[in-house]
């Protein structure tokens, strides 16, 4: 019995504290792999009455739709085309280094965390398809979070709103920056430690910075909901709601960011 | 009482433990997520109850890992919440047997709210614990879910002889 207590504490404190069984994790994840295929079943049931049991208005609808949403998707590139070019000659003018496209793969979410307090996904992309831990993942409106295991098929996200999860930002408009850190709950970051007088206003959206080498710099993160500034207090409390709809998405986008000498980021 | 016959039926267990895993990761409506039962721990204490000679201990550890690789907890969490149920399950399994239906959900919600304590003491430790007593609502819904789990299972049991 003894034996037994001081092996689990063993085992809590070699995951907890040193990380040194994300190889087994990996290994047991893979092996696992059939519990997310058979939990998808309903969900893929769910797409597949979406994409084939349609009625023929409904889809003519949808063409149209997205044919006007293309237009005026296009239109907004050719603007963007002269404007990278811009924004890299004056980036060269100012010697620094210069912004890539970055690459993109799609994954479709399988699976989400059963645990409400975690916020984690499981992607359906995994190791072969070269998805490494650490990588970014965006959704069409910013940023969702960073990859955390990866095992031979699936891969596990750790989400920028899990109560573990910080991410460096800084506001848009005037390049202040902070840390956005996740709260537990799937609607709200808290910047914390910013001070009192900073110029940061209700409506501010909140980039990633690209410090900490983790995250591409540029991508949406957040908008500033509440600043709450008590004189009492060193610090302002901010809360921001994620651009990303974090909880609705079926299809993400994991970023293969590169640096300026094309190596992985 | 068991008959000293040979152990069969390897696969319905398994079967059932890979069901639960099923259940216990399906995508639920993030409302519904705080009322998700522990069903891998409804599972692990019916076959404890009618099989203590070969379900234990060693399998609540197995089984919990694996859980803790799925959940995406801190590999032990489960572990050390689901022996401990099994230990009780085995101190008790004698009682249970008798115990009236009711009486059994009294006994699930504890086993089930012990489970939950003890998870959410390790997440604590890890810095991602819940905010509010939320946590503690899948040991009412376990006990809710504790009969027709109980005759599934025991159905399944009886049909394919499982010893």
């Amino acid at each position: 019995m003894t034996l037994v207590a001081l092996a689990v504490a063993g085992l809590l404190v070699a995951d907890l504290r040193y990380n040194r069984l994300d190889g087994s994790r990996a290994v047991l994840d893979t092996l696992l792999a059939p519990v997310f295929w058979v939990a998808g079943i309903p969900g893929a049931i769910g797409a597949w009455q979406d994409t084939h049991i349609r009625s023929r208005q409904t889809l003519l609808e949808d063409t149209a739709h997205l044919r006007r949403e293309n237009l005026v998707l296009k239109g907004r590139l050719q603007q963007l085309a002269s404007l990278q070019d811009d924004n890299a000659r004056l980036r060269s003018l100012l010697n620094s280094t210069a912004l890539l496209r970055d690459d993109v793969l799609v994954a479709e979410v399988v699976g989400v965390a059963p645990d409400p307090v975690r916020h984690q996904l499981i992607l359906d992309k995994g190791r072969d398809a070269d998805v490494y831990p650490g990588q970014p993942l965006i959704d069409a409106n910013g940023l969702m979070g960073q990859v955390l295991e990866v095992s031979r098929f699936h891969a596990r996200v750790l989400l920028i709103t899990d109560a573990t999860h910080s991410v460096p930002v800084q506001v848009n408009r005037n390049g202040v920056r902070a840390v956005a850190e996740g709260t537990g709950s799937l609607d709200r970051l808290e910047i914390h430690h910013v001070a009192a007088t900073t110029d940061i206003q209700e409506g501010d959206l909140l980039v990633t910075s690209g410090l900490g080498q983790r995250f591409p710099i540029g991508y949406p993160v957040a908008t500033v909901t509440a600043i709450e500034r008590d004189p009492g207090q060193a610090f302002a409390r901010i809360t921001a709601r994620p651009t990303a709809a974090l909880d609705r998405v079926r299809h993400v986008l994991l970023v293969f960011a590169r640096d300026d000498n094309g190596a992985d980021g | 009482m068991a008959l000293q016959e040979a152990p069969s039926g390897y696969w319905v267990i398994l079967a059932s433990f890979f069901a639960a895993y099923v259940l216990a990761v399906l995508p639920l409506a993030p409302w519904l997520a705080w009322l998700r039962p522990e069903w891998l721990l409804l599972v692990l204490t019916y076959w404890a109850i009618a099989l203590p000679q070969r379900v234990g201990l060693v399998t609540a550890a197995v089984t919990g890992l694996l859980m803790d690789v799925l959940e995406g907890a801190v590999l032990g969490q489960n572990l050390l919440a689901l022996s401990l149920v099994a230990l009780l399950a085995r101190l008790l399994y004698q009682r249970m047997r008798v115990f009236s239906l009711a009486q059994q959900a009294l006994t699930v919600f504890l086993l089930a709210g012990l489970h939950q304590l003890v998870c959410q003491w390790i997440q604590n430790i890890e810095g991602a614990g819940a905010a509010s007593f939320l946590f503690l609502l899948p040991a009412v819904t376990s006990a809710l879910v504790w009969p027709p789990v109980l005759l599934v299972l025991r159905g399944a049991r009886r049909y394919y002889r499982v010893q």
